[in-house]
C-alpha cells in the first residue's frame, strides 16, 4: 500500500505525532483511480466530497481480493473460507474501534451507515426508553438522517423533539443549547460538524453539558471522521455514528458505536439469524454484543473494504489530513471571498473544508451544471438539510467539499469556474 | 462552452432576469403549485380559463434558469391559447427537451420561441426544471388540488 508518504511508513494505531513531512498530493492521488478522469474533456476535479469520497487503490483492491480469494459466510463455517472471512470481518471492526479509539470491540456495531445507525439507536434504546413529555434534542444544522429518525419515535412514545437554533455565521448558539436541554432531556444528537455549512460544533462541551443534565448524547460523525482525529473516549460520548463511504470506503457500511452498558441494555433492533444464541418456539436468547444488533449475514466485503480505508488515511495521519486541508480551505475561502456578488455560507470560526455559497441572481442549480462543463463536481441543493436553508433564508446552496487528495490547483480552478458562472449569467 | 451557450442562451437568460407574467393573478379559475426537491424549484401558475380558452396565466415562485424562464416563456406562448392546444404544446415542448424531436426542424419551428429550450435535452437533470412549469400547469388545468413534483 502506498500513501504518498515521502519517509517510511509510520506505525499503525491511534493518531500519531507525525514529524515535518512534506505532503505529497501527488503521490496520493496516485492511489485514486478515478482522480486521472476527464469530465467533458476536462480533468475531473473531485469537490463533492462531503457526498461521498472517492476510494484508494488500496480500498479497491481489499474488496476485490476479499471476493476473488475470500468470500464466504461469517460467523458460522467450521471451514477454512469461512475462517478466513470471519477473521477479516472481525479484524475490521478492531480496526474502526482503533480508529475511534473505542474501549472494546464488541462496542462497534456494523450497519449500512450512519443512518441506519441513527435509526438503531432511536428504535432500540428511544422505543425502550422515552416516555410521553421526555424530550430529544438536536441542533437546527442537522442532516435530515439526525432529526427523521427521532420524529419518528417521538410520534410512537409521545417524546418531544427539540432543535437548538444557530446563527447568522452557522454557529450554534450555545447558550440557547443550554437553555433548552432540561431535566426532560433524555438524549442529544448533536451533528460534528455540519453537512451544509462545514461548523465545527464543540460536541466535547455538548456531551458534558448533556450528561451533567443526565443525558445521553449521540454525535453524528459523518462529516468529521474523514477529516479529523476522533477518540470517543476523550469525547465521553455514549453513541458516535458514520458512513464507510464518507472516508473512503465502500457504501453500504457504517458504524454504530455505543458504551458497552448502554448497548447491553439495548433491545434487538432487528431479528434473524446471528444476532441469537439459541432459537425455539418457547424461547430465543439473544447473542452477545456486537453480533446482538447484526441479525442477518452482514456486508462482510464492506466491512472489511472499511478497514482498509481506516488503514490507508492512518497512514497518512489524521492530523497531517487536517492541517492540509485547511490550507485548502483558506486558499479557496480567500479567493471566493473576493467575487463580487458571491456569499459564503456558513462562516463560523471552526470550519470543516467545506464552502457552501451562493451567487447574487445566480440560482445553484445553474452554477452547478456550469461548473460541470468545466469537469468540476459540486453538489447544489438542500444538502439534505431543509431546516437550514429555512433557517438561513436561502433555497438552497452549491457546495464545494476537499479531501486530502485535491489540490491548490483545483480549488484555484473552482475559483476560475465561478467566475466563469458569472461572466455567462451577465 | 458550446453546450452551455446551447443551454443558456440569451433568451433564456433575459427571461431568468426579467420573467413575464410573474405575478398572481386574482381570482383565478384554476391554480396549482409545483416542486422540483431536487433543487428546491417551487411555482404557483394561476389561469383564468373562460370557453377552454386561456384569458391569462402567470407564475410565481422561484427557480433556476431554466425553470423560471420556462415558466416566463410558457406564460407567454399560452395566453390567448385554448386549453387543448395548450396540452398539444406541453406535449410538444416535452419530446423538445427529452430530445425526441433531436433533428427534427418542423417540430421545433412547430414550437416557436419555445425552441430555445432544445439544448436542455443534452442536460438530462434540467429536463426536470424545464418541465416543472408546464407539469403545475396541467395539474392546474386537470384542477388537481395536490403539489406536483418532479421526483
Amino acid at each position: 500500500m502506498s500513501a504518498g508518504l515521502t519517509p517510511a511508513a509510520t506505525p499503525s494505531g491511534a493518531d500519531r505525532i507525525v514529524p515535518v513531512r512534506s505532503f505529497d498530493v501527488e503521490a496520493i492521488r496516485r492511489d485514486f483511480p478515478i482522480l486521472a478522469s476527464t469530465v467533458n474533456g476536462k480533468p475531473l476535479v473531485y469537490l463533492d466530497n462531503a457526498a461521498t469520497s472517492q476510494k484508494p487503490r488500496p480500498v479497491i483492491e481489499t474488496i476485490m481480493r476479499y471476493y476473488a480469494a475470500e468470500n464466504a459466510n461469517i460467523h458460522r463455517g467450521v471451514h477454512w473460507l469461512s475462517e478466513l472471512a470471519t477473521a477479516k470481518h472481525e479484524a475490521a471492526r478492531v480496526k474502526v474501534q482503533h480508529f475511534i479509539n473505542a474501549a472494546a470491540a464488541r462496542e462497534i456495531i456494523f450497519v449500512r451507515g450512519a443512518t441506519e445507525a441513527i435509526n438503531l439507536v432511536a428504535q432500540s434504546w428511544g422505543r425502550a426508553n422515552l416516555r410521553p413529555g421526555d424530550e430529544i434534542l438536536v441542533t437546527g444544522m442537522e442532516h435530515h438522517s439526525n432529526i427523521v429518525p427521532w420524529q419518528i419515535v417521538c410520534e410512537a412514545t409521545g417524546a418531544i423533539l427539540r432543535a437548538a437554533p444557530f446563527s447568522d455565521r452557522g454557529q450554534l448558539l450555545l447558550g440557547e443549547f443550554d437553555r433548552m436541554l432540561t431535566g426532560k432531556t433524555r438524549l442529544v444528537a448533536v451533528t460534528h460538524v455540519s453537512n451544509a455549512l462545514g461548523t465545527i460544533n464543540p460536541v466535547h462541551r455538548i456531551v458534558q453539558a448533556a450528561h451533567d443534565r443526565g443525558a445521553l448524547a449521540l454525535i453524528d460523525g459523518c462529516q468529521a471522521i474523514p477529516h479529523m482525529p476522533v477518540d470517543v473516549r476523550e469525547l465521553d460520548c455514549d453513541f458516535y455514528v458514520f458512513s464507510g463511504h464518507k472516508v473512503f470506503g465502500p457504501t453500504g457500511i457504517g458504524a454504530l458505536y455505543g458504551k458497552e452498558k448502554l448497548l447491553d441494555a439495548m433491545p434487538p433492533y432487528q431479528g434473524g439469524g446471528d444476532m441469537i444464541k439459541s432459537v425455539s418456539f418457547e424461547k430465543t436468547t439473544y447473542n452477545d454484543l456486537p453480533y446482538k444488533f447484526e441479525a442477518g449475514t452482514p456486508h462482510i466485503a464492506g466491512a472489511i473494504g472499511l478497514g482498509a480505508a481506516l488503514d490507508y488515511i492512518q497512514d497518512i495521519g489524521m492530523r497531517r489530513i487536517n492541517e492540509y486541508e485547511n490550507q485548502l480551505l483558506t486558499r479557496a475561502t480567500n479567493a471566493i471571498s473576493e467575487i463580487p456578488g458571491v456569499r459564503i455560507i456558513g462562516t463560523p470560526p471552526c470550519k470543516a473544508s467545506l464552502i457552501s455559497f451562493v451567487i447574487d441572481g445566480i440560482h445553484p442549480h445553474d452554477i452547478g451544471t456550469i461548473l460541470d462543463q468545466e469537469g468540476i463536481a459540486i453538489r447544489t441543493g438542500h444538502h439534505c438539510a431543509q431546516p437550514v436553508m429555512e433557517r438561513l433564508g436561502v433555497p438552497a446552496t452549491a457546495r464545494a467539499s476537499f479531501a486530502f487528495y485535491n489540490t491548490h490547483q483545483e480549488a484555484d480552478a473552482l475559483v476560475r469556474a465561478i467566475r466563469k458562472v458569472i461572466e455567462v449569467f451577465n | 462552452m458550446g453546450d452551455l451557450r446551447e443551454l443558456y442562451q440569451e433568451v433564456i437568460l433575459d427571461h431568468n432576469k426579467c420573467p413575464r407574467n410573474c405575478r398572481r393573478i386574482d381570482n383565478p379559475t384554476c391554480e396549482a403549485s409545483g416542486y422540483n426537491p431536487l433543487c428546491g424549484d417551487k411555482i404557483t401558475v394561476f389561469l383564468t380559463v373562460s370557453d377552454r380558452i386561456i384569458k391569462d396565466v402567470s407564475f410565481e415562485g422561484s427557480g433556476c434558469a431554466i425553470s423560471t424562464a420556462s415558466a416566463s416563456m410558457m406564460t407567454q406562448a399560452l395566453k390567448g391559447k385554448t386549453v387543448d392546444e395548450a396540452l398539444k404544446i406541453f406535449g410538444r415542448f416535452h419530446d423538445l427537451v427529452t430530445g425526441k424531436t433531436q433533428g427534427d426542424n418542423s417540430a421545433q419551428e412547430n414550437l416557436g420561441k419555445l425552441a430555445v429550450f432544445t439544448g436542455v435535452s443534452k442536460f438530462p437533470v434540467r429536463v426536470k426544471c424545464a418541465s416543472l412549469a408546464w407539469h403545475t400547469l396541467k395539474s392546474a388545468l386537470d384542477g388537481s388540488s395536490e403539489t406536483v413534483t418532479t421526483e
